[in-house]
């Protein structure tokens, strides 16, 4: 069987619309997860939402009925605390039932709060330690060249998670090697757990950091949904080198108390804030 | 009970003594530092951060580089006490504990914060059941899991005043005020926290409280059950092992993996000395999604699940 291209049935002007649609579901489904749970971090799954919509309702290859299928476009959750956002658009994407995102968190429930790939389809690896994502990554993208596959490879990032050195050695091996079919996708909210990333160990120039280890840079708004579906789905053949994606994002996007509020970062709503957001994801 | 604060129904987050004491020891000891991944708010030391900016040396989220500052930071005259999720701390950086810390035997103070399953419902990366099975073969490292808060500002303490690597436990599973013998704690002793003559229960951390029901458990149907407080995995207090072992039943009880932990350090400490019967209640293995009091009913750490040890083992005796 083929895989079909998400971006393939639906027009410029209807796609962003549906990608603007499924992260708007997103941060609902998200939040009410995280209300219900009483816990989670909401400020990094509404940075993320935009960014996760537009990559699978917009740009990548896989089947749901067969997540494993040798063809896929591979996306990994580095960030893996916002599971949230992410088991929000696997369920909406068709791994699994919707109903149980109700499950999240609660005993015995697939859906622990970091994802296992052991317990979901859709999911690649096992995230929760920060700097994961990116060197597992860089191994899908050799065997994909080894086995001369066409896939193409995701990661998203947080931005504090950088600080990680593994990222480093990860890119520095991805730039070496031309991975032309990687991309690095960075939630740069400028927020990590208890500061801002620039008060805590600064990251700026973060552009000039991946472009000294071999990497293509593009800065976007990461919550503009064309600028995100051109950069994500323009076809990395012509390209030499892996892309960065440095996707400048506000934590807790779509809920003005919420926004660029360190508070927000495994900050659980009250049912009165819960309601009150509810009405702003509109 | 000094340094802690009572949190609801009497019971206390130990990292609350831990950055009280850390508070304290600063204030009378400039040498006295703090090195952090982004855990300032997991650490509690926002108090420690308002007084010392300068004394708190929060490298980002950057377990190995922050364990390797840890070490220059103590090779330039400073105590540094390196506080982060005790997951990240032994299992990030656990080349550089070894090489930096045990080996090179620097004066690093390393504290495990909220260890064992601590992070309920965050699942096994954020679970820290291995920290002392990978922990307990690095010779230099003194290695101690309190068991309340009165232990864990000791802990600090002794940290603080001792010349050499050091590795202590922080858990904020909320506990009781234990009622001690002893007005301080000495390297490689145990406390005795209840006498018995049938089994020997040899626990440590939170799960010394779950043994001392267990025992009381044990004595309504008339087994008399001997409870040891293991506060120190390194020096282990080999002597006490073996007393227990006079019971003819031992059991360990640990809020970490039944390989290699303080299960294994009883199991090879009676394999040589004195063999009974002998049952480890701890995780088996990664664990499902759940609170931390879930976990600890589906795995049998309970008063309950530890009376059925012991019953077990005294079942063994020959
Ligand atoms: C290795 C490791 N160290 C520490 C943590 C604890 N932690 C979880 S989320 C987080 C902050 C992440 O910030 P960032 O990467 O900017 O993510 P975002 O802002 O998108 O939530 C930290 C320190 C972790 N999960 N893994
Ligand atoms: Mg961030």
């Amino acid at each position: 069987m083929s895989l079909s291209t998400a971006s393939a049935p639906v027009s410029g002007a209807d796609r962003i619309d549906l990608v603007r649609a499924k992260a708007l579901n997103i941060r609902r489904s998200a939040f009410t997860m995280v209300h219900e749970a009483q816990l989670g971090h909401p400020g990094g799954d509404f940075s993320a939402a935009d960014i996760l919509a537009t990559l699978y309702f917009g740009v990548m290859r896989y089947d749901p009925d067969e997540p494993r299928h040798a063809d896929r476009d591979r996306f990994i959750m580095s960030k893996g605390h916002c599971t949230g956002a992410f088991y929000s658009v696997l369920a909406q994407a068709g791994f699994f039932p919707e109903a149980q995102l109700k499950t999240y968190m609660q005993p015995l429930s697939k859906l622990n709060g970091h994802p296992n790939r052991n317990y979901l389809p859709g999911i690649e690896t096992n995230t929760g330690p920060l700097g994961h994502g990116l060197p597992v990554a860089v191994g899908i993208a050799i065997a994909g060249k080894l086995t001369a596959k066409d896939y193409r490879t995701f990661v998203l990032t947080g931005d504090g998670e950088l600080q990680e050195g593994s990222n480093w050695e990860a890119a520095m091996a991805a730039g070496h090697r031309k991975l032309n079919r990687l991309t690095v996708i960075v939630d740069r909210n400028r927020l990590q757990q208890g500061d801002r990333t620039e008060a805590t160990n600064a990251l700026d120039p973060l552009d000039d950091k991946w472009r000294a280890f071999g990497f293509h840079v593009e800065m976007i708004d990461g919550h503009d949904h064309a600028a995100l579906l051109d950069v994500l789905g323009a076809d990395p053949s012509g390209r030499d080198k892996p892309l960065c994606v440095i996707a400048n994002t506000i934590k807790g996007k779509g809920v003005s108390f919420m926004e660029d509020n360190v508070s927000w970062h495994h900050g659980v709503p009250t049912d009165e804030q819960f309601a009150q957001a509810i009405k702003e994801l509109i | 009970m000094s340094a802690a604060t009572k949190t609801n129904a009497g019971l206390y987050d130990c990292r609350d003594a831990f950055s009280k004491t850390l508070e304290a020891l600063a204030e009378a000891d400039e040498r006295v530092v703090a090195v952090v991944n982004d855990s300032v708010g997991s650490s509690k030391l926002g108090g420690f951060k308002k007084r010392w900016p300068e004394r708190l040396v929060n490298v980002g989220i950057a377990e190995q580089n922050m364990v390797g500052v840890g070490a220059g930071l103590a090779n330039g005259g400073r105590i540094p006490f390196v506080s982060c999720a005790s997951c990240f701390l032994t299992g990030r950086a656990l080349e550089q504990v070894k090489a930096d810390v045990a080996y090179s035997n620097t004066n690093v103070k390393l504290c495990g914060q909220s260890p064992g399953i601590g992070y309920g419902e965050l699942g096994p990366t954020h679970h820290s059941i291995e920290d002392l099975a990978w922990l307990r073969p690095l010779a230099n490292l003194v290695t101690i899991v309190p068991s309340d808060p009165w232990e864990t500002e000791q802990a600090i303490r002794f940290a603080a005043a001792y010349e050499g690597p050091v590795f202590i436990r922080v858990s904020r599973y909320p506990v009781p005020a234990l009622d001690h013998k002893i007005d301080r704690i000495e390297p490689g002793k145990t406390e005795v926290m209840r006498e018995g003559t049938d089994v020997a229960i040899l626990a440590n951390g939170v799960m010394l409280h779950k043994a001392l029901r267990a025992a009381e458990v044990l004595a309504e149907s008339g087994v008399s059950a001997r409870v040891v407080n293991m506060v120190w995995m390194n020096p282990l207090d080999v002597e006490a092992i073996v007393d227990a072992a006079g019971t003819g039943a031992v059991v360990t009880v640990e809020e970490a993996s039944v390989r290699g932990g303080l299960g294994g350090a009883v199991a090879e400490t009676l394999a040589l000395r004195r063999p009974v019967p002998m049952e480890m209640v701890g995780f088996p293995g990664f664990v499902p999604t759940g609170t931390v009091d879930f976990l600890f009913d589906h795995f049998g750490l309970t008063a309950a699940g530890i009376a059925a040890a012991a019953r077990k083992a005294i079942s063994r005796k020959g």
